[in-house]
Parts: structure tokens; C-alpha cells; sequence
């Protein structure tokens, strides 16, 4: 079966032969007109006067576009809560905020074009950082969001030990390699046809329509690929699609816009910045009793997406480990600064850091190893069943949550397939063999949330990876190597990764499909993902190839089209292939359900019967090809042409009260970091990294390991080298790759093991596989971790490194220094 | 306008009616419509844009990565280039580099591999395996590296794809690219509102970041003396045409430390086109060249016309921005001394390799008897010139080569330097890494292990 299988990228052979097409390698009619924003050079205030004169006198420009010129919506946001300027139309909410629009000949001119203007301001101070935010009270909701389970403070001040700290964690550029790009078409009647760079086709046909005033049947966005994603194309290419389509509009050609790479970093969103401080108090052994998180959130100046940024956060806040009383805050803070945006973990890795770091401290001020105190405050391991952890549920597992939800979603909760219970599952039976600790189902704890945690397998996944990575007598060699090498120190750490799976806004968990069998047998698909990179086309191409038992050359991969897929969510969350590969098996079942039962009439056979395997159809003895089967099916007027929906079941959540279920189930994973750090600069190196992650059945092994190579080598730069400087002035300074450094060649780890966690998804999802996209950055927190364990072994154990990240050598010398007494 | 004339993916093309600081990468997308080949970054930090550009034939072929978003097309005049497109066999079959990238899942996005393929099949032609050198200008966001390496790894070393056999065409000279120093002078004598353009890894940004109009222009890398290196009794005279790729094999037996810090210099792509003569002429506070040769105690040699003088580098820098060079007056070559002793280089940066140095430090110490004897110190990234440490100098000589004597030194720095904060380093953090830098050469002086990149997992 197709499923399961290590195949390449689906454009594998595109990619390396340079044919493979980006937007702005698309062949565009010779009158295409090319745009670049003029941007704001002050952070906050208003412009006064704009003198375009010397813009619309420079060679090649053929219109220049301010606020007052577009016709209809000056709105990018993709909260439907909050009004985002497309153009100022005077307040001035950032420094690189786009003023005007320069539409001309080339992008060059452009480009050129747009430095030419002279604007005046009324400036005030900006709002740049989390303190300034606080002490304008300026912020996004009425106040902090608050989430409490028992009595923190209660529980902390009856604790034998308390430990308190804090970390500032910075945000991240998305880098992305293929810049931001947008084409507009314009068509007859108005209608519009947009080529996007975007994990959110939808929205922007959404925010195009709504900018030219039509309704969105009148736009037609196509995406086929994306050069990198990670979140930051989540909404951060309406303003492109916007402003093309508005010139388009306006000049009736053709309009091309991609970013300078300058350009982008100045106006686009990055990671949210977040400061956290922590209280926990703790038994003697570091179990946690009770703790209080505060985090800080610093969300720019746009609402974006940072309500479910922070949410996410305070999802994660409790990691892997049980909290039995928890009182998280979270402040959404506004500065005039870049509207940070959606990236790769969505909130939950500046959450997860959050704890990490407090499982860190506490390990430091009890002299414990961390991992044992990590493993002290695991989450109960998951309920014995048959079948082990990773087994389908038994329904009286459902949690109570799920019961009331499932009288009103009945397709969500179909008769479950009986042939999942007892099955041998997919590629990897394995994990049925493991002996899990018998512990009875109604005995999972609960996250502060409220949601039990049924699949816990960190027990065992940790012990594990310690066992493969040789943990313990690595960490004993650490510390003899760093008794004898008085300069350089190394350091080693264990971290765990859960992450809840599932949009927290509910309403996105849902996808499409559309599906077309040809007379010869071939397969056309499309769906409502979108491809940045990821292999989402190839992994669901196979679902599709599976479905009709037909080799996945046979299935023709399509760009992701909303004409015919419409209302899709963003391919984000980690959900394309969960979504869209059930949406996928949906459609091509039901047509191999009508091919079925034309055969089996023909053959007077039950069409259960009928067997589609290998490219081969059999029924009661006789045997066709997939391709006769479809041209008979054609010739006798049943139709092969069917579209597929899904949604996500069991998921129910209040975020206001923060409770519920809003995750169908959680990704695990665990990687040790080993690094190296010079105590006379603060450079810092990894030198290995172990890694278990549990993609569930993968759908494609291949795949899945180059997520968590990848995810963990973004993850671990977030933490060290990536760093963001903006100015007194609000001017980031850090806006090209000279000089924000995201990892290069030499950067991943020189030995770098990663495995896949034999296991199968105990939920219900496309072939019992579980998301791969965002966790495994979050296994780069071990190298942090890593790193704090290098430079508490400068000191003699009294003062902890609170190393904050990223890791730079400015920040690990400081931290050095500190643990020496020398700060 | 000029005409240049070169082997694009095997055919000869001559281009006419493009302005000198036409971008390779823009004329390969807008004009052949090679859309290959993409655009990342526009400035030469992430490769994207990699392209091979071949020189000479037969054995003296050299076969570089060069980033086409930086690279002028007058530079490319009697070259030949290979861009993506040209690198499958004419048949269609793929370039085992192709194809070990598609089976070790070395592409997600893909818009990074075009220039990795270019970086790794130029890497082949040079029969280079260190891939984290031959990689280190091509950023991908995707992958984590790893499964690129496996596949370069993957690739028979031996194998030579018979198809690239570019001889650079036969060209005449022309007029914006002097074939001599000699007329190099005498145009920019005539000329000196000029701008000299030699491996453009600095000017190209200049025009595709600051989107300056460059009037007037000449391209050096055809002057062929410039590339010159000559060994006699004053040290070695290293032409300013001499790439820091070149200059990094020649380091590499003299001055190891100094050929290691040029291994971080850029990338692969940059080393292959920047200059000695450029990184010095450009007067950046933070070049890596200048240091390592100031403590080298190299000299600069200056030609004016006919005019030649000679002056200790670092009476080149005077203060930011200002150096002691006149209209008209060009770079001509440098030359360092015999050596001296062993020259130890250290280069800070967030990220190891092609990163700009925050501080760059390099030590020249003679230690006699268990005295110092000699200290030629010099930092980058310290002042806004390149710089010696005279103060720290003074309070090494004379004193025993001891801890206590470097501890002694090290309030000396602030003597030396007011660095300033910036997005690199703060001032306070330059000061503390400088002096860690004096402790490191010290450490290392005595054998103990300093370097964090020597470490073994």
C-alpha cells in the first residue's frame, strides 16, 4: 500500500532541475506591471503630508496608490475583530509599516521608486517593549487572560521549597527562502485570479474580494507550492494579493509584487517575543505542588493571530508534566513593532520553554539531575488497554467533554470501524509488544485545561531514547571532561516534547476535498492544503493512491485551487495532513464505493466484495485493470467525480474559560543535546543530537524524519543564534540575512540520530498517523537546556545560569560570568 | 553599455545593451527567462541564487559557486556559467548530485536546492568534500542540512559529468575590464570618480540593496597581474586580485589560524569572488583580512599612475570611512613578511560561518626565554578602523609570557578601544570577548584546549 512508504517529495525531481515554479517563476503576459510599498520610517505617530511628486516622476512608475485611492476595504487583518491597514491612512503604527503603493514597469523601478518620497510626521514615542507596554497599559482583550486549576498560591506557600525566576525568550524571523509574492490576473467581468505565496488561499480570496468589492465568488486564488512557510504565510501575504489585485483593478494589466528580502523582514510579522516568570513551589524530591506562570506576550501592533498565539502558550505551559495546581496569566501586549504572527509551534513553544526552564531551575536548586526531576512530574503514564497506549480507545474511554459534542456532530462520530480494534495496525506493530504500567483508564490526569491525557507514552518513549542515546553515561563522561578542560565546558540535556494537535479555534478543524477518477483510470486530486515544503501533497496523494489500491503515480497532484475546494482553514496547526488526507480518503471512497457497486451488480457480487489492490480490480473471480474499470464505470454513467469533507471530532473548548477539550489528541517527543561552550567568549556549539519522535503510523517515514530534522534544527536556532534587534527608535536592525543568522550547514548537530517512535495514533486520524509539523522545533529547547547545563558547570552549583534565549556567546558569557560571581 | 561575451549553459552568448551593474541573477530570470536560478536574500548571505562559473581549461579549470545576485555580467567576460538548467545531462538524465538529492530527501521547499545543486556539482569539479565548508553560503530553512549532506556524501567522488566540458570563449578585451595594472592606472588616472569593481561581494550591494546608480565603472578581474603572488626576500607579495579563497590556500601552510579565520570568511561563494585587495581597499572596520595581516605586520603597496608608494597597513585605515588613498590611487598588492612566529586569529560571530565578525582578534606573539619578546595585535569589530591593541602591546613586552602577565594586560583594552554597541555585540561584550581573546592565545600558547569547534562529540 502507498501509505506508510519513505517516498521523495513530491516535486523532488521539479526542485532539483530548477522547474520547479514559484511565483515569480511564473510566465506572466508581457504587460505585467511589478509593486513595492513605500514604508513608514518613524515607529508610531502620524504622517502629516505625503509628497509622492518626485515617486510618480521616477522612471517606469505608472500609478502610485495611497489609502485615499482604494476603492473599497484598507483591511489585511486576518481577525475579523481588528480594522489592519493595508496602507496608513495616517496613523503610523510601526517603523516599515507600508504607506503608499508604487505600481510600474519592473520591480526594480519599483523598488527604486518608492525611496523617492518625502513624508512627513507627527511622531510620538513608540511603544517598543514589554515593560514600555505595561506602563501604557497598553494591550489587546480588557486584561490578562487567566486560567487557574486548584490553589496555586495556596499550594505554593505550603510548599517545603519554592523556586522563582524568569526568562526572556526572543521572537523569531520566519526566513522563509522564497520571499513573500503575489500576482493578480484580472479577468472579464471583473473577476480576479491571484497566484499567492500563502498557507491560506481562503483568506486571502477573502481579503482580494473584500478589497475590490465583489463577492468572493469573483476571485479565484490558485497556490501551488510555497519556498518555506513556517507560519509566516499564514496571513502575512494579504497585503500582497491585496495591493496586486487593487492595481490590477486600477491599471487593467497584470500585477506582480514579491518583497526585497529587506523589505520583507521591515513589514512582516515574526515569532512572538515573550518574557515568562515563573513561581513553583515544590516537594524536597522537585515534584511540583503548585505554580504560577505569568507570561508576557509582546504581539506588535496588529491583533494577527495573537489571541490563539497566547492561547497556545497557556496550553503548553504545562508541557509534559502534571501541575495539580496552576494559575497561568497572559498578557497580550501591544508595541509598535511588526504585527508578530503565526510560526512553526504557534505560541506553544515559548509556553513549553516556559516550564522547561522551571524543570531546569528546580533540578539546579535541589542538585538533581534534571531529567530525573523531568520524569518525577511526568503526566501518569497512559492507561493500559489492549493493545497498549497507542491503541484505539474503547469508547467508555471517551472523555465526558466528547458526549454532548457527539449528539451534535453524528458524521463526526460515525459507527466506529471495528476492523481498527484488535487490527495488526500499519507499518510499525511494534508498540503493541510494549508493556505499558497498568493503570486504569479513568485515572488520566488532567492538563490545567481540563483535558485528560489518555496517550501519554513519555515514560517510556524517555527511557527509550536514554537507552539509545546512552544518557546517563554521557552525562557522567560531561562531567568528566568538564573536570579537566578548564576553558571549554560541555553540557547535556533530556527534553520532552507534548503537543496538543488541533486548531484551538474549533471551527478551522475542517477540511475538503475534490476528486476526479478520468475514463483512463487516471486520478486527478486537490484538497484544501497547501504545499510550503512539508510533503503534504505527496503524503496525501498516497492516502489517494491507497484508497484506490493504484500506484501514487497515478494520482496527479494539483495546486490548491478555491474554486475547487472552497472555505478551506490554513494549512497550519500541524493539521494538513490529518485534515486534508481525511477529507482525501472520504471522496476517493466514495467514488470507489460507486465503482465497487457497479461491478459488483455486473458480477452479481456483494460490492464489499470487490477487492482494488495494485492497480488491479477483482470481483468474484475476474480481474480488470483500474483504468477498465473507470472507463466501464464511465460508459455506464456513474459518476467518478466526488468531493470529501471532514472534521475533527471529540474537540470541545471554552478559551475564555480555559477549559475543555481542545486538542484531539497530543504528538510526543524527546531529544538529548549535547553541546560545547567557551568560557572566555561565550561561543557555543552543538555537537549531538538524539532524537524519538512519534509520528503515530507514519504515512511517510521519510517525510516525517525530515520534519524533525529540520524542525529540530529551526527550533534549536530559534534558541541560539537567531537573534531580533530592534532600535531605540523602533528600527529593527536585524532585517537581511548578514545579519540575522538563522543556521547554516555546519550548525546541525555533527552526530544527529533521530528515530521514529514505533506506535500507532490511538484517535481515529488518517491511517492511525499523528501531525509532524510543528512539534519536533520544539525539541530544540534540549539545546538551550544543554547549554545552561554547560554553564552551571563554570560555578560551584549556588547560583543558576537563568540563561535567557537565544544562547548568543553575549548572552552565555553573561551567564558564565553570573554563575561565577562575576556579573 | 559594453559587450560581454560568455558560455551560458554551453552556448556563447554575448550580451549588449545592458547597463554594467546588471545583476547575473536578474538577466538569467527577466531576460533568458532561467527562472532556475532564484533570488533569496538579493545580497549574497543565502545562496539561493548559486551558480557555476567556470575559468580556464583543462587541468587549470577552476570551477567556483558564485552567487548570481551580486555578480555584475561584465564580470563574466570569457568565463563560462552553469545554472541549474545546464546541469542534467543533455539527454535529460540527471547529475548524480540531482539525483542523490531526490533520494536522501535532500528538498522540501526546493527553493533553496537549485543553488545547492550549483554549490555541490561546482564542489565536484573541484573534487572538495567538505561539505560544510562547500555549503556554508546556502541557507535552507527546511531541512536541518542533514539529509543534503547524506546526499552529497552519497555522490561517487570520482565521478566527472562529461557534459560540463565549458571552454570559456576566446574574448577581446574590453573597454570597462582592464587586461593590466598598467592600464588599470592610467584609466583611473584619468578616471578617479570611478568605481573599481573586483569580486563585487560588497559594490553588488551597493546597487541591489542601496539601489545606487554606479556611472562609471571598471571590473579588475580580468587584470591578470593583479592575481600575481610573488615569494622573494621581504615575505610574500600577494596581488590585490588575489581571491580569499586563494589567499586561504596560501595561508593554509604559512599561517593556519589565519587560513582557518579565512575559512569563515563568507562563504564559499563569496571567497570565491571577493579580493584581498578589495576587503582592504573597502576599509571596513569589521574585514577579517586586514587584522590577521596587520599583526602580520604586512605592508600595502599603492599605485597612483605611475606612482607607487608602500606603507604599513595599518597607516591605510585613518579613521571611519577614511583611508590614506588618493584619487586615482589604487590597491596594487600586499605583502607579508616571513613570518614572524605563529599567528593566532579568533573570530567571533553568532553563527560560525559566513557571518560577519563581531570581533575578530589576531595575535602575533614572540616568546623568548619565557619573555615577550614581540606582540603585533590587532582587532577588527574594536574602532571604527581596524586596529592595533598598542596599549596591550606595551604591557605584554618586556614581561614573562605568563598568566598573571595577560591578566596584568587585560585593563589595557580599554586604553586601546571605545567599541560601540550595535546588533552584533554590545560595547560591553566586545571589551570582555577581546580580552577573552588575549586569555584564549595564552590557553592555547600552553597547550590547553580552547577551541569549542576542535571538540569532538
Amino acid at each position: 500500500m502507498s501509505v506508510h512508504q519513505p517516498l521523495p517529495h513530491d516535486a523532488a525531481a521539479l526542485h532539483v532541475t530548477g522547474r520547479a515554479r514559484y511565483i515569480d517563476d511564473i510566465p506572466v503576459p508581457a504587460n505585467t506591471l511589478h509593486l513595492a510599498f513605500g514604508l513608514s520610517s518613524v515607529a508610531a505617530g502620524r504622517w502629516t503630508a505625503m509628497d509622492l511628486s518626485a515617486v510618480r516622476a521616477a522612471p517606469g512608475v505608472v500609478a502610485v496608490l495611497t489609502a485615499a485611492d482604494l476603492p473599497h476595504a484598507n483591511d489585511v487583518s486576518p481577525a475579523p475583530a481588528f480594522h489592519e491597514e493595508m496602507l496608513s491612512s495616517g496613523e503610523v503604527h510601526y517603523l516599515g509599516m507600508p504607506l503608499f503603493l508604487v505600481v510600474a514597469e519592473s520591480h526594480l523601478a519599483a523598488r527604486r521608486a518608492a525611496r523617492l518620497a518625502r513624508v512627513s510626521y507627527e511622531e510620538r514615542a513608540p511603544v517598543l517593549t514589554i515593560d514600555e507596554a505595561l506602563a501604557a497599559d497598553w494591550r489587546f482583550e480588557e486584561g490578562p487572560r487567566i486560567w487557574e486549576t486548584g490553589d496555586a498560591e495556596a499550594a505554593i506557600a505550603a510548599a517545603p521549597r519554592v523556586v522563582a525566576g524568569r526568562i526572556e525568550i526572543g521572537g523569531q524571523e520566519h526566513f522563509y527562502l522564497e520571499g513573500q509574492a503575489a500576482l493578480a490576473l484580472p479577468q472579464e467581468g471583473g473577476d480576479m485570479v491571484v497566484h499567492a505565496s500563502s498557507q491560506h488561499p481562503t483568506e486571502i480570496q477573502h481579503k482580494v474580494a473584500e478589497a475590490l468589492g465583489v463577492p468572493m465568488h469573483a476571485v479565484r486564488v490558485e497556490v501551488r507550492r510555497m519556498g518555506g512557510g513556517f507560519g509566516g504565510k499564514e496571513s502575512q501575504g494579504n497585503a500582497l494579493a491585496v495591493a496586486c489585485a487593487v492595481a490590477a483593478r486600477a491599471t487593467g494589466r497584470p500585477c506582480k509584487m514579491r518583497y526585497d528580502r529587506d523589505d520583507d523582514m521591515m513589514i512582516t510579522g515574526k515569532r512572538h517575543d515573550f518574557r515568562i516568570d515563573y513561581r513553583v513551589g515544590i516537594t524536597p524530591e522537585g515534584r511540583i505542588l503548585g505554580i504560577v506562570f505569568e507570561q508576557f506576550c509582546r504581539c506588535g501592533w496588529s491583533l494577527d493571530l495573537s489571541l490563539p498565539v497566547a492561547d497556545r502558550a497557556m496550553l503548553h505551559a504545562d508541557n509534559a508534566y502534571h501541575l495539580p495546581a496552576a494559575r497561568i496569566v497572559s498578557h497580550r501586549l501591544r508595541t509598535n513593532t511588526q504585527s508578530a504572527t503565526a510560526f512553526r509551534g504557534f505560541g506553544g513553544p515559548q509556553g513549553m520553554l516556559g516550564i522547561e526552564r522551571v524543570m531546569d531551575h528546580i533540578a539546579h536548586a535541589l542538585g538533581r539531575d534534571p531529567l530525573e526531576v523531568r520524569r518525577l512530574n511526568f503526566y501518569r503514564p497512559a492507561a493500559a488497554r489492549a493493545g497498549g497506549p497507542s491503541a484505539p480507545p474503547a469508547p467508555s474511554a471517551r472523555p465526558p467533554e466528547s458526549i454532548s459534542d457527539r449528539m451534535k456532530e453524528p458524521e463526526a462520530e460515525a459507527t466506529p470501524d471495528l476492523a481498527w480494534h484488535g487490527a495488526e495496525g500499519g507499518a510499525v506493530p511494534q508498540a503493541a509488544a510494549r508493556t505499558p504500567p497498568t493503570v486504569g483508564a479513568t485515572d488520566a490526569q488532567t492538563t490545567p485545561y481540563g483535558q485528560p491525557v489518555e496517550d501519554f507514552v513519555l515514560h517510556e518513549l524517555v527511557a527509550e531514547l536514554a537507552r539509545t542515546s546512552d544518557y546517563a553515561a554521557r552525562r557522567d563522561a560531561v562531567r568528566a571532561w568538564n573536570a579537566a578542560s578548564p576553558i571549554l565546558k560541555k553540557g547535556i540535556a533530556l527534553t520532552p516534547v507534548k503537543f496538543g494537535i488541533s486548531f484551538t479555534l474549533t471551527h478551522l478543524n475542517q477540511a475538503g476535498a475534490l476528486v476526479h477518477v478520468y475514463q483512463d483510470g487516471s486520478i486527478h486530486m486537490n484538497h484544501g492544503g497547501t504545499e510550503m515544503g512539508q510533503g503534504l501533497f505527496r503524503k496525501v496523494a498516497q492516502v489517494a493512491a491507497a484508497a484506490f489500491g493504484v500506484d501514487v503515480s497515478a494520482v496527479k497532484i494539483t495546486a490548491t485551487d478555491t474554486a475547487k475546494v472552497p472555505n478551506t482553514s490554513a494549512t497550519a496547526a500541524s493539521s494538513g495532513s490529518d485534515l486534508n488526507g481525511m477529507a482525501v480518503k472520504a471522496a476517493c471512497e466514495a467514488i470507489r464505493e460507486r465503482m465497487a457497486a457497479h461491478l459488483a451488480a455486473r458480477h452479481q457480487a456483494d460490492p464489499a466484495s470487490v477487492v482494488f489492490e495494485g492497480g488491479r480490480v477483482r470481483v468474484a473471480g475476474a480481474d480488470y485493470s483500474f483504468a477498465e474499470v473507470a472507463h466501464d464505470a464511465w460508459a455506464n454513467r456513474v459518476s467518478l467525480s466526488a468531493t470529501g469533507f471532514y472534521r475533527t471530532p471529540k474537540i470541545v473548548w471554552d478559551r475564555i474559560r480555559g477549559r475543555g477539550r481542545p486538542f484531539y489528541y497530543f504528538a510526543y517527543g524527546a531529544a538529548v543535546t549535547e553541546v560545547v561552550i567557551d568560557t572566555l567568549t561565550g561561543e557555543n556549539r552543538i555537537l549531538r543530537a538524539d532524537i524519538l519522535h512519534d509520528c503515530g503510523a507514519s504515512l511517510n517515514p521519510a517525510i516525517d524524519i525530515g520534519q524533525i530534522e529540520g524542525g529540530y534544527v529551526q527550533g534549536a536556532g530559534w534558541l541560539t543564534t537567531e537573534e531580533l534587534v530592534w532600535d531605540a527608535k523602533g528600527r529593527l536592525r536585524t532585517h537581511a540575512p548578514s545579519t540575522y543568522k538563522i543556521p547554516a550547514c555546519s550548525d546541525r548537530p555533527r552526530v544527529f540520530n533521530v528515530a521514529l517512535w514505533p506506535g500507532e495514533n490511538r484517535e481515529e486520524t488518517i491511517y492511525r498517523s499523528k501531525a509532524v509539523g510543528e512539534p519536533p522545533l520544539m525539541l530544540g529547547i534540549s539545546a538551550l537546556m544543554a547549554l545552561s547545563d554547560a554553564v552551571a558547570a563554570c560555578g560551584d552549583g549556588t547560583v543558576y545560569p537563568a540563561l535567557d534565549a537565544p544562547a548568543t556567546p553575549e548572552r552565555v558569557l553573561a551567564a558564565v560570568r553570573r554563575v561565577r560571581g562575576a556579573a | 553599455m559594453a559587450e560581454t561575451t560568455f558560455l551560458l549553459n554551453g552556448e556563447t552568448v554575448t550580451v549588449t545593451g545592458e547597463p554594467p551593474t546588471r545583476t547575473l541573477l536578474d538577466w538569467l530570470r527577466e531576460r533568458r527567462g532561467l527562472t532556475g536560478t532564484k533570488e533569496g536574500c538579493n545580497e549574497g548571505d543565502c545562496g539561493a541564487c548559486t551558480v557555476i562559473v567556470l575559468d580556464g581549461a583543462g587541468a587549470q579549470r577552476r570551477a567556483a559557486a558564485v552567487n548570481a545576485c551580486i555578480t555584475f555580467l561584465p564580470q563574466l567576460h570569457g568565463r563560462a556559467v552553469r545554472t541549474v538548467e545546464g546541469i542534467a545531462a543533455p539527454d535529460g538524465r540527471l547529475h548524480p548530485v540531482q539525483q542523490a538529492l531526490i533520494d536522501h530527501h535532500g528538498s522540501q521547499c526546493g527553493f533553496c536546492t537549485p543553488g545547492i545543486v550549483a554549490s555541490l556539482v561546482a564542489a565536484g569539479l573541484r573534487r572538495d568534500r567538505a561539505f560544510d565548508d562547500v555549503l556554508a553560503g546556502n541557507l535552507c530553512r527546511c531541512t536541518g542540512y542533514a539529509p543534503i549532506v547524506r546526499a552529497a556524501e552519497a555522490v561517487d567522488p570520482a565521478f566527472v559529468p562529461d557534459w560540463i566540458d565549458d571552454v570559456p570563449p576566446e574574448v577581446a578585451p574590453a573597454a570597462f575590464a582592464p587586461e593590466t595594472a598598467e592600464a588599470l592606472a592610467a584609466w583611473y588616472l584619468a578616471n578617479p570618480d570611478a568605481t573599481l569593481v573586483a569580486g563585487a561581494t560588497d559594490v553588488g550591494l551597493w546597487v541591489t540593496k542601496a539601489l545606487r546608480d554606479l556611472p562609471k565603472v571598471a571590473f579588475l578581474n580580468r587584470c591578470a597581474d593583479l592575481r600575481r603572488v610573488e615569494e622573494g626576500a621581504e615575505g610574500l607579495r600577494i596581488g590585490a586580485g588575489v581571491t580569499i579563497e586563494e589567499l586561504r590556500a596560501l595561508m593554509a601552510p604559512r599561517q593556519p589560524s589565519f587560513a582557518e579565520l579565512l575559512r569563515r570568511f563568507g562563504s564559499a561563494q563569496v571567497r570565491a569572488s571577493a579580493t584581498i585587495g578589495g576587503n582592504i581597499a573597502n576599509g571596513s572596520p569589521i574585514g577579517d583580512g586586514p587584522p590577521a595581516l596587520i599583526a602580520l605586520g604586512a605592508t600595502l603597496h599603492l599605485r597612483r599612475g605611475e606612482a607607487r608608494r608602500t606603507i604599513p597597513l595599518e597607516a591605510f585605515f585613518l579613521d571611519y570611512g577614511r583611508q590614506d588613498r588618493q584619487p586615482g590611487e589604487f590597491v596594487e598588492a600586499v605583502t607579508v613578511p616571513a613570518a614572524a612566529g605563529e599567528l593566532r586569529c579568533y573570530k567571533l560571530s553568532k553563527r560560525f560561518d559566513q557571518d560577519i565578525s563581531a570581533v575578530c582578534g589576531c595575535f602575533l606573539i614572540r616568546v623568548e626565554d619565557g619573555v615577550v619578546t614581540g606582540a603585533r595585535i590587532a582587532f577588527g569589530g574594536m574602532a571604527g578602523i581596524p586596529k592595533r591593541a598598542a596599549r596591550v602591546e606595551a604591557a605584554l613586552l618586556g614581561r614573562p609570557w605568563t598568566l598573571a602577565t595577560v591578566e596584568a594586560a587585560l585593563p589595557a583594552f580599554a586604553e586601546d578601544f571605545t567599541p560601540i554597541s550595535d546588533m552584533r555585540a554590545s560595547a560591553g561584550y566586545r571589551m570582555e570577548a577581546a580580552r577573552g581573546m588575549l586569555l584564549r592565545a595564552f590557553h592555547e600558547s600552553r597547550g590547553t584546549p580552547v577551541s569549542v569547534l576542535e571538540v569532538a562529540p
